[in-house]
């Protein structure tokens, strides 16, 4: 058995089933999803994306977080239905629990994956990038149960799948402690996310200065986008970690990318270079970014993008009457 | 208040060459140096210390050349360091990282309120050996910290940062951390602390002292095991608008946007 563990019905979710409903049928398994939450979620909309069967574990203790409630329930689960294969997104929900699972049952982990395959005899193939983002690295778990790995958000297409013989459990969660306590929350903005949006303006070093970092919002709001960022505008404090593109910090997929005074290190593409069409602009015709882009200008990235405002702007009003 | 901080040597990335055919790093001659997010880690607990009075030890596995990074450990604070070093120690995943870790700290009975580590490193970037160890060890866990809001005797009060929110925690002490970089930013050494990093003495154990079976850990006992290391090459063709044809390449961007955000396209 295939098994997806989430603590949220999202799109990363959705991603996973999608996948994991792939490699399923070459290895001719069953495939569950275990979904962990403090309320009967909406769990009808998982049956779309190919699973076989939904677990569901209801506790007030799955509000929010925390290792040791999840860790026992996630335990009990494997005992329960022994799956040969786990899987979870590589959020800070699966990057904690998974190595606590795995730590548990003695087995391997592969982190952050953004390719995988299964060959017939049910072997994983684990494929991750690694060594700063120059290499992609294929890992096994041969001899140990299960094959757990984490899998990189917005990497795997979303595909429906629907079955109409889905199996829904629900099982029952007592007694769960927890050493640690909760004190507070506090939401985060909410801005366009990241990796939801369609369209992604995304800035580099190359705008010269923290004040022009502005007019990519302003092209971002114009056109229901969101603002990205290479690292050396995050090291520089110009706009948060929030924002970063690349290997350490998000892979994003949008329908348009575009990457304004980016260089187009092997570390930034890591996290942008599956965008459907990618536009760059920068005033080095031999920028590396040029190698992975669709469209390519060259020209100052701020005046391009203050361009595009104007245009698009103008546009709206047209438009707006 | 004692603190054990988990520091791993790494390559250093930032002088990091990319060999132009294999499109592979250049390991060779490379200088190793602290995690980068290890040393936000030590300087959580070195001023912690300094407020609160106790010890930092810190514990790292790797080859010899480590104990260059465990002097400049103790230059920037530490009071004892400690290294896990032997052959059969080659190879590990983060499993077999932990075990080995996990034996060592249970061996030499290294007592801490507060085990430390970094979120992850920068040349495996799993950022699960803390969560592993800290498993092992039966501790209770809070990773993604980004600030440390009170210790006491009995309990440390964290804040936590995931996607949608800023979470405040209160764990009991022995606890493990997994930290950001914002926990603390790493000092510089200062000279009297390079003078008695000089001849701090660095205690180092192989398998055999830990009481660890060679067929447990490295190689051997992992449970992953790499299969195949290949390069990410992908190119498109890529039409560039340059000098008089910038102002079309422009227009062609507008009329994409436009096509995408009114939902024309797919
Ligand atoms: C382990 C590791 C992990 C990393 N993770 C990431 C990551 O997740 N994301 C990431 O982005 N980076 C990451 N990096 C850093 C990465 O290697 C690069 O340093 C970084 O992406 C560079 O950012 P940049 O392109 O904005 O800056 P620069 O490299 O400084 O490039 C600026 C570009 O702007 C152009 N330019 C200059 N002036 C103008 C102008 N007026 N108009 C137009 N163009 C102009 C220049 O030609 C140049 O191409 C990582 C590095 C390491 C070692
Ligand atoms: C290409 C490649 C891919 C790999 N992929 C995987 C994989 O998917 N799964 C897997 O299990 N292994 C993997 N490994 C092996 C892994 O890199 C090693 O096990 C490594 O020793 C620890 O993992 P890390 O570098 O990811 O550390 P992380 O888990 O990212 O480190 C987190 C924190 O743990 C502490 N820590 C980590 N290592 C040590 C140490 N040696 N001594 C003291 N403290 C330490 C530090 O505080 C550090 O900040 C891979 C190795 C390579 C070369």
């Amino acid at each position: 058995m295939i098994l997806v563990l989430n603590n949220k019905i999202d799109r990363s979710s959705f991603e996973l089933l999608s996948k994991a409903r792939k490699l399923a049928d070459k290895a001719s398994m069953k495939l569950a999803f275990l979904l962990m939450s403090n309320s009967k979620k909406d769990v009808q909309q998982l049956a779309r994306f190919g699973p076989d069967m939904i677990v569901l574990a209801v506790h007030e203790k799955f509000n929010r977080f925390s290792l040791d409630p999840f860790l026992s329930t996630a335990k009990k689960i494997f005992a329960k239905y022994s799956p040969s294969i786990v899987l979870a997104p590589a959020t800070t929900f699966g990057r904690t629990l998974m190595p606590a699972l795995a730590a548990s049952f003695r087995t391997g982990l592969t982190a952050d994956c953004t390719e995988l395959d299964v060959d017939e005899k049910g072997n994983l193939l684990q494929t991750r990038p690694a060594i700063g983002g120059n290499v992609m690295a294929t890992i096994v778990t041969p001899t140990h149960r299960p094959q757990m790995a984490t899998v990189r958000p917005g990497v795997f297409e979303i595909v429906e799948h629907r079955k109409d013989d889905v199996q829904f459990i629900e099982e029952r969660i007592e007694d769960l402690s927890d050493r640690c306590q909760l004190i507070s929350v506090e939401p985060k903005q909410a801005g366009a996310r990241l990796e939801d949006a369609k369209i992604i303006v995304s800035v580099g070093k190359g705008l010269r200065k923290k004040e022009n970092v502005e007019v990519a919002f302003k092209l971002a709001s114009l056109v229901k986008g969101a603002v990205g960022a290479s690292r050396a505008v995050v090291d520089a404090r110009w706009l948060s970690h929030d924002h970063q593109v690349g290997l350490s910090g998000k892979t994003v997929k949008p329908r348009i990318y575009i990457a304004a005074g980016i260089s187009g290190a092997v570390q930034h593409l890591a996290g942008m270079q599956t965008s459907e069409i990618i536009v760059a602009i920068n005033k080095d015709r031999y920028a590396p970014i040029f190698k992975v882009a669709d469209i390519g200008i060259v020209a100052d990235a701020y005046w391009v993008l203050s361009e595009l405002v104007q245009r698009l702007g103008r546009e709206n009003d047209e438009s707006g009457g | 208040m004692n603190f054990l901080v988990l520091v791993k040597q790494v390559p250093d990335t930032e002088k990091v060459k990319i060999d132009p055919i294999s499109g592979t790093m250049v390991r060779e001659g490379l200088d190793v140096t602290m995690n980068p997010l290890d040393s936000h880690a030590l300087e959580l607990a070195v001023s912690l210390k300094e407020k609160l009075n106790g010890s930092v030890t810190v514990l790292s596995m790797g080859p010899m050349n480590t104990i260059d990074v465990l002097r400049d450990a103790i230059a920037l604070g530490a009071d004892r360091a400690i290294l896990l070093s032997d052959s059969a120690l080659a190879g590990s995943d983060t499993w077999a990282t932990s075990l080995a870790l996990a034996k060592a700290i249970e061996k030499l009975n290294i007592a801490f309120d507060l085990m430390i580590c970094g979120e992850k490193s920068t040349d495996g970037e799993t950022g699960q050996v803390g969560i592993e160890l800290a498993t092992l060890l039966d501790l209770p866990v809070v990773s993604y910290v980004s600030e440390l809001i009170d210790l006491t005797e009995n309990f440390v009060v964290v804040k936590r940062s995931v996607e949608d929110a800023h979470e405040v925690w209160k764990a009991p002490l022995p606890a493990c951390l997994c930290v950001l970089k914002s926990v603390a930013e790493p000092r510089l050494p200062t000279l009297a602390g390079k003078k008695t990093a000089m001849d701090a003495k660095i205690e180092i154990y192989d398998t055999e002292s830990i009481g660890i079976n060679r067929e447990e850990v490295g190689l051997k006992g992992s449970p992953t095991r790499v299969v195949k290391v290949f390069n990410t090459k992908i190119a498109r063709n890529c039409r560039i608008y340059a000098d008089k044809d910038i102002l079309e390449g422009i227009e062609r961007v507008v009329g994409l946007i436009k096509a995408v955000r009114d939902g024309e396209v797919g």
